[in-house]
């Protein structure tokens, strides 16, 4: 898909389909950090500054492996990729940010898990995407990411006030008010291909 | 890299008991090891599965093309490019495209892929090309995450599909793009040959759908209907 | 999981119990749910992503075991997820060479096991830690959860969603399939009333307890 055009990879992969609530990558930190608004926008930010990240460094690898004709090693690769470059983030943040990093420190560690990251990696090369075609689609991604996230933390926010039936708190009440966010979602799906 | 980058990383232990301390030639060494380890599993898997997995394809392509040259029963892939047809091998990159052979060794048609963005992400289809009526004979969906019940019908809707039965795809007189572009029109309005009957429910997709075949006609078309002969020659 | 002793566990029927029920993975801890929604659209779905978990929890929580003397704790997690990242690599191509079709399927989702925290959290958590054969013991049964938890979300959606259960079809020609449950919103929706069933069980059992106690204490 090497002609396709930017507007629509970036629409594509923020809106038509989010990696939250389209694709379900990135579930657990989905639900794990948006309890607040404030960690929700700080994760979300780490987030697209990862997958900015790792989505180059992917590109890079891939363009190596390929050089190599070591491509059955990319999987391994990406993910020790993926980790080292959670960790320099996780450096960097502590380095010039203190009150960030307070506020991030245990969720950094677990981008590394995420599927979000690595499924970024995983579906440019698939897609056969060029390198500004991946830039695109790794800042669509994150920026979906965040607006999913920060969705999700609204909701809650105002979520926390209500009195609800003690049966339905915690995960199993998040759970359902992601498929309703994903139900609202699929009405963007089909704007990709009228204007793509 | 994750060497020096690892010892960072000690997220969730109390500072209260320090490591006891490792010689990095420890660490290095159980990487270095672990690493051969898993590359010799990887290739020694890799090794054994590859004629497995370039056999599954084979059977999966074949049964494709099969289906959209209904009547073909041996398949050849060549590479199209825009100087033309060649076969595999001889170091040109470009489209795969299938040459479907009867079993008297005549050529059947040519089966040409096809790509557009539909209601939720690019659908990939084949179609199957009959230089001898000039029509397409037949369509199938590759890969698609369309809505089921709605714009999976574009590979399953009888009526639909008849529409690929004989499609009117010939050439204007310079040979260079089709004489009249493949086109979608409302549901029960189509007039002639090359119009698509599209499915009322499913617009988004059969607009993708003849929109695909449009582009890859326009594009394969010329140089497959210039080119028949290197395809009519059934290969050894 | 964090609270489990260091100690050398003995290995016993809750070894592989717990990770059924009690533990279980996808119900109690709330984790690995990226495939758990994902790809439970059908039962076949399900169960071949939950067999290649499986497969990929039992080698490397294996190897993590017999290796766990002799890796630092400064690279463990490098090591796992190299360990982690090479089963993968061989589940990849074994799917491809069972099925391409089965392999489209579940997309990019087989490759996408290596950040399953399932994997990661007991390889951290128990493998590196305890003996092979309660190490082997417990990985079956965190893997056997983890299929059960993909098999209960996967019969649901394929029955509401298509009709059909394993690709036959249970009803007559008049069942109107419910799509939604097959699309991305029907992942949420199911595991969600899954958690609040489990939640009311809970709760229940709970509220018996401190009767029954209530009972017993007005009995003395």
């Amino acid at each position: 898909m090497q002609t396709e055009a930017l507007h629509s990879i970036f629409l594509n992969a923020a809106i038509v389909n989010n990696f939250v609530l389209a694709l379900f990558l990135g579930i657990c930190p989905f639900l794990g950090v948006s309890a607040k608004k404030e960690t929700a926008w700080n994760m979300g930010l780490a987030v697209i500054f990862v997958m900015l990240v790792s989505s180059m460094s992917a590109y890079a690898i891939n363009w190596l492996l390929t050089e190599l004709d070591l491509l059955f090693l990319r999987l391994i690769c990406y993910i020790a990729i993926i980790a080292s470059a959670v960790q320099l983030v996780e450096m960097f943040v502590k380095r010039f940010s203190p009150s960030l990093f307070r506020s991030l420190g245990i969720f950094l560690p677990l981008i590394t898990t995420n599927c979000a990251i690595l499924g970024l990696a995983l579906f440019q090369t698939a897609k056969e995407y060029n390198f500004i075609q991946s830039l695109v689609y790794a800042t669509g991604a994150g920026v979906g990411f965040l607006l999913a996230l920060m969705l999700m933390a609204g909701l809650r926010e105002k979520l926390a006030l209500a009195r609800v039936p003690s049966v339905s708190q915690g995960a199993a009440l998040s759970l359902m008010l992601a498929g309703l966010l994903s139900l609202a979602f699929m009405g963007f799906a089909g704007i990709g291909g009228s204007i793509g | 890299m994750s060497v020096d980058v690892e010892t960072h990383s000690q997220p969730q232990r109390e500072p209260s008991t320090p490591l006891p301390v490792t010689p990095s030639w420890a660490m290095l060494r159980t990487l270095a090891g672990i690493a051969t380890l898993s590359g010799l599993l990887v290739v020694m898997v890799y090794q054994f599965t590859q004629p497995i997995i370039a056999e599954n394809e084979r059977v999966l392509t074949e049964r494709a093309v099969f289906e959209v040259l209904p009547g073909a029963s041996s398949n050849v892939i060549f590479i199209l490019d825009e100087h033309g047809i060649s076969q595999v091998g001889e170091g040109r990159s470009g489209v795969r495209i299938f040459a479907g052979y009867r079993p008297d060794g005549s050529l059947r048609g040519i089966a040409f892929p096809a790509a557009a963005r539909g209601y939720q992400d690019v659908i990939q289809f084949l179609f199957g090309y009959d230089p001898a009526c000039a029509c397409i004979i037949g369509s199938k969906v590759l890969r698609s995450t369309e809505t089921p019940g709605l714009g999976d019908k574009i590979d399953n809707d009888p009526r639909f599909l008849a529409n690929f039965d004989a499609l009117d795809a010939r050439l204007d007189p310079d040979g260079r793009a089709l004489l009249n572009p493949i086109t979608l029109v409302a549901q029960g309005t189509k007039t002639d040959p090359w119009q698509i009957d599209g499915i009322s429910g499913s617009t988004i997709s059969a607009q993708a759908m003849a929109r695909a075949l449009n582009e890859a006609a326009q594009r394969f078309l010329p140089i497959i209907q210039r080119e028949q002969a290197t395809l009519t020659q059934p290969t050894p | 999981m964090s609270n489990l002793p260091n100690r050398i566990e003995s290995l016993s029927p809750d070894t592989f119990i717990r990770g059924l029920w009690r533990e279980n993975p996808v119900f109690v801890m709330l984790l690995g749910m990226c495939p758990v929604l994902a790809v439970t659209n059908t039962t076949i779905n399900a169960i071949a992503m939950g067999l290649a978990t499986t497969f990929v929890l039992v080698c490397s929580s294996i190897l993590i075991s017999l290796l766990r003397d002799w890796i630092p704790k400064q690279v463990r997690i490098a090591s796992f997820i190299v360990i982690i990242a090479t089963f993968v690599t061989i589940v990849d191509y074994g799917i491809q060479a069972i099925s391409l079709e089965l392999y489209a399927a579940l997309g990019a989702f087989i490759q996408l096991i290596v950040a399953n925290c399932v994997i990661l959290g007991r390889a951290e958590a128990f493998a590196s830690k305890q003996r092979l054969h309660t190490t082997l013991v417990d990985s079956l049964g965190m893997g056997a959860g983890f299929t059960l938890a993909l098999l209960s979300l996967g019969t649901v959606r394929e029955i509401l969603g298509s009709g059909t259960l394993l690709g036959i079809p249970l009803f007559g020609d008049n069942f109107q399939p419910w799509v939604v449950m097959i699309l991305p919103p029907g992942g949420f929706f199911v595991l969600g009333a899954w958690l609040l069933l489990f939640n009311w069980i809970r709760l229940r059992k709970e509220q018996q307890s401190i009767e029954r106690s209530g009972v017993a204490a007005n009995a003395n």
